[in-house]
């Protein structure tokens, strides 16, 4: 298995497109390619998390400054951030463009993924979170646009969910 | 040292900073000294005012970005210490009143009544500069000294674990959003 680096530059170059300034993530392995390009690029700033719902207090900041920002993380990522989701990005209509890979869908080789995959889609819609899932490489780039434009709109988050697919060659 | 007393000490302080705060007895009591349009209270979320306040410093390097918080938050992200001594913006200070108790919640004791040491917990994570102190003197000298300094930096004021009467604020929490959002807006940057 290795990670597609096309692909991936693929995201990084949407996200830039979309005026992101400022990443928070945590790794995962799907990720390391984003996170690098973030880390070697001079015009973003990373910020590496020790758990992801600091993430969404990062971006919280990036906005009230005026900045665009996008958080990297697993589903298992999404899942452990829903209270900062609910009591900070949704209360106080903050923009979050969350990139989740989406862990633990057909295809999944380890068990320990398997519980959180199944519910990923279920927790996005009960939250309300405008979500898509990016499978293609053709897509990614009018998806991620797409995504970042409702979430700047609508002040709240969105997901796109970047599958096996997309990220694994 | 009442956590009231100590942020009255401070208060002129406060301006032209950006301040963020957690939710309760912090964001009451400063409110109730006089609101202004460079304070945000963060009232819920508990554990992220800290990190709010690391995404403003990293976004406005330039800025002054103070964040008041207290024991129980920061006891729910105590990774935060870590995420904030990996990138020390200079320009972070992390203010913990630290009353030993969830007040605004009916006073149970937090894990700071039975031995943990928060600024100890900074240093050890990587803070380059954290203090402690009982003293509303040597809280007043320090804020001055942490806000200064050429690091991130945290201060844990201990105080009594005494509220103020009400918790309400004549502030919608939009409101209170947009103010600060438009306040930073508005700053000239050299």
């Amino acid at each position: 298995m290795a990670v597609s680096v096309k692909n991936s530059e693929l995201i990084y170059k949407s996200l830039k497109n979309c005026g992101v300034k400022i990443v928070s993530a945590l790794p995962e392995t799907w990720l390391v390619h984003l996170i690098r390009f973030s880390e070697e690029d001079p015009d973003m700033q990373l910020v590496r998390l020790a758990k992801e719902e600091e993430g969404v207090g990062i971006s919280a900041g990036a906005h009230f400054a005026g900045l665009k920002s996008a958080m990297l993380m697993q589903n298992h990522g999404f899942l452990a951030s829903v209270n900062g989701i609910v009591s900070l990005a949704q209360l106080y209509r903050i923009p979050l463009l969350m990139i989740i890979s989406y862990r633990g869908e057909m295809g999944e080789t380890d068990p320990w993924q398997t519980e959180g995959g199944l519910r990923t889609e279920s927790t996005l819609k009960a939250l309300d979170i405008p979500y898509d899932i990016i499978d293609s490489p053709e897509s990614v780039e009018k998806k991620i646009n797409k995504a970042a434009v409702l979430s700047e709109s609508s002040e709240r988050p969105v997901a796109l969910l970047i599958t096996r697919d997309l990220m694994v060659e | 040292m009442k956590r009231i007393d100590a942020l009255q000490r401070i208060y002129k302080q406060l301006d032209s900073k950006l301040i963020i705060t957690n939710m309760g007895a912090v964001a009451a009591e400063l409110y109730s000294l006089g609101h202004r349009k460079n304070f945000f209270y963060l009232e819920h979320s508990m554990g992220l005012a800290s990190s709010v306040g690391l995404g403003l410093a990293l976004s406005k390097p330039d800025i002054k970005v103070i964040v008041l918080d207290g024991d129980g938050s920061v006891l729910m992200n105590l990774g935060t210490f870590s995420t904030i001594a990996r990138y020390n913006p200079k320009n972070l200070t992390h203010v913990i009143f630290d009353n030993e108790s969830l007040l605004s919640v009916g006073g149970f004791p937090t894990a700071t009544s039975t031995g943990t040491n928060l600024k100890d917990i900074a240093l050890s994570s990587g803070v380059k500069n954290a203090f402690e102190t009982k003293d509303i003197d040597d809280f007043e000298s320090l804020f001055e000294k942490s806000i200064n300094i050429d690091t991130s930096s945290v201060l844990v004021s201990k105080v009594e674990a005494k509220g103020p009467e009400k918790f309400t604020m004549d502030l919608g929490l939009i409101e209170n959003k947009i103010e600060f959002k438009r306040y930073i807006n508005s700053i000239k940057e050299d």
